[in-house]
């Protein structure tokens, strides 16, 4: 291991190509622009294929083709872009084929802004796309977990053959912080120990030939196809919910929050137990799914004895995830900021001691 | 004894879902004869269209992708550039070509992916209905065009493959057609021509054939092929393009 300083979108592509992705297309957008330009400069190097797109839509389906010629392949944008990369996620998800793609959000709808957001939620954890289907959706807090999911996010791809999304923000994307990154000798390719892609397209030379596809035309085909589909879904959500908390067994009010908001709120935790102020932190890590299981484990009575708050740089989106997992057993309360506001320390200190005297 | 003839080593022994008259049949032949000769079926890869094609994989017995509307050239790309050795090419219809993938086709091109690209026009959108295509003639009912297509509010017939031809990166482009038994054998000669191009690494390369479509231009198979010769070969000329 050794230290050294990365954005975060820096780190994402670095932790790509570390973790044996060789095959990159994207699209120019800010503000995840360095991205880009850093697997434009690396890729190469490494022999693996860059290829700026002709449009977000372009670079979805060049990472669905290279994907199912069995290569690790991945795009990035932010916002705007992700919403035009929808279909390709979805007939990547139909097909069954690994992806990563990732998403450094910005303020929305439509055009918006270039300020950092968390208002693509609903859309990144419910499919986005058309379909009964669900991306992994892992969520970065500091420019170290940025680089080190990568590894993980190509892991889970290829485990499930689906597609996993990256989810940051802007702000993440563009700060600069010290990164353990592994040395070339250390670094092991995520295929190592996995089943070799007996699906990939690679012409069919002692076998018979694969075909790649989401199509299932004839009645009762899809409705099986899409049972398949569950049956993998819910074992992701059984095996893969990952979450960080602080202070659960005396906390009265639990703040829940991820990605860079969760970094904000730990500030603001940290000046409220120094008031003494019993507050906990719940952080998911994997948003789909949602590590439900541990709002499950925290029931108590009387119910009002618990309250959750959700802060978010949208206006109220993982909140509802998190409403089904308490499902009534506590209030669950808000705040949040959106179009590029960011919630202060401050703010969300006012808003746990307004809780606190209501 | 020699044997002179045989079934197509490259098509399934089954039945196709086309319409009577159809020239998707013909077409699929054509191709899955073309790497036969080559003998390069399990080197292939394909990458079948949205469109009445979308299940030519059932029909072709090599390895191939499907890829959404429009976007078999963005996906043919990352193939071959993931196996360069592989012969990787795109089947795809007007509708899928030269209007919602106009982009990706453009720009494969333009950026000379050494690609193969059989273009199927038949003037007309066959699996959804018999809607107007970029390529339908003006005056041509469809559809969505009851009374004929009127060039002042729908355009003119598109010439993709003029238009591809003007690119530097664009190696080879010819027009071809399956109105007669001559013609079809003309046909092969290009489709071989464009995968030929390919393996030896020449760059993009783009059949376009003209293909019968009888159930909506609502004639019979064989005044269909009278229709490619006398009507649609005056908006589309047959012969190379580049």
């Amino acid at each position: 291991m050794k230290k050294i300083l990365l954005s975060g979108n820096d780190a994402i592509a670095k932790g790509a190509m570390d973790s044996g992705c060789r095959f990159y297309a994207g699209y120019p957008i800010t503000p995840q622009n360095e991205l880009t330009a850093y697997m434009g400069l690396h890729m190469p190097q490494e022999k693996g294929v860059f290829i700026q797109a002709e449009s977000e839509v372009a670079a979805i389906n060049m990472v669905f083709g290279a994907s199912a010629a069995g290569a690790l392949a991945m795009t990035s944008s932010s916002s705007p872009g992700i919403s035009l990369k929808q279909e390709g996620i979805s007939y990547i998800a139909g097909a069954e084929l690994p992806a990563v793609i990732v998403n450094i959000m910005r303020g929305g709808p439509g055009l918006g802004n270039i300020w950092p957001a968390q208002s693509d939620y609903w859309q990144a954890t419910r499919g986005g796309g058309h379909g009964d289907y669900h991306c992994l959706v892992l969520a970065p807090s500091s420019v170290q977990e940025a680089y080190d999911f990568m590894f993980k996010a190509f892991s889970l791809a290829d485990q499930y053959r689906n597609p996993v999304m990256i989810l940051g923000d802007g702000m993440l994307g563009q700060m600069m912080e010290p990164v353990s990154v592994l040395e070339a000798k250390n670094r092991k390719p995520s295929t190592e120990n996995r089943a070799p892609k007996t699906w990939a397209l690679t012409g069919c030379r002692g076998r018979n030939p694969n075909i790649v596809k989401s199509f299932y035309l004839h009645p009762g085909e899809l409705e099986k196809f899409n049972l398949e589909l569950q049956i993998k879904y819910t074992k992701i959500v059984k095996n893969e919910q990952q979450f960080e908390s602080l202070y659960l067994d005396d906390a009265e009010i639990i703040l829940v929050a991820y990605g860079t908001m969760a970094r904000i709120v730990k500030d603001a935790l940290k000046k409220l137990r120094l008031a003494g102020y019993k507050v906990g932190l719940i952080r998911p890590i994997t948003l789909w799914p949602f590590p439900k299981n541990i709002f499950n484990s925290l029931t108590r009575k009387p119910v009002n004895s618990l309250t959750f708050l959700a802060i978010e740089m949208s206006y109220g989106q993982m909140v509802d995830d998190v409403s089904l997992a308490v499902n009534g057993r506590s209030p669950v309360e808000f705040i949040g900021r959106s179009g590029g506001g960011i919630l202060s320390v401050g703010e969300i200190i006012k808003k746990v001691k307004s809780i606190v005297n209501k | 004894m020699k044997k002179l003839f045989s079934r197509t080593k490259s098509l399934r022994n089954i039945s196709t879902h086309y319409c009577p008259g159809c020239g998707h049949g013909i077409a699929h032949r054509l191709v899955a004869e073309a790497i036969d000769e080559l003998k390069v079926r399990q080197n292939t890869i394909g990458i079948a269209p949205v469109g009445c094609a979308v299940v030519a994989y059932d029909y072709w017995d090599f390895d191939c992708c499907e890829a959404a509307h429009g976007r078999a050239l963005a996906v043919a790309t990352a193939i071959k550039r993931v196996h360069p050795q592989k012969l990787v090419f795109t089947y795809q219809g007007d509708g899928d070509l030269a209007a919602i993938g106009t982009n990706e086709t453009i720009h494969a091109a333009n950026r000379g992916e050494n690609l193969s690209v059989i273009f199927i026009n038949n003037a007309v959108y066959g699996m959804t209905g018999g809607q107007m295509a970029p390529t339908t003639l003006a005056g041509q009912k469809t559809a969505t065009t009851p009374l004929g297509r009127n060039t002042q509010t729908e355009g003119y017939p598109l010439k993709i493959s003029e238009m591809l031809a003007l690119l530097p990166g664009v190696k080879y482009v010819e027009r071809v057609s399956l109105h007669s038994p001559l013609m079809v054998r003309k046909a092969k000669q290009a489709v071989l021509e464009a995968f030929r191009n390919q393996i030896n690494g020449v760059g993009f390369s783009l059949v376009e054939i003209l293909s019968p479509c009888p159930t909506y231009w609502q004639l019979s198979p064989v005044q269909s092929l009278k229709w490619i010769e006398e009507v649609m070969v005056k908006e589309f000329p047959i012969g190379r393009i580049k």
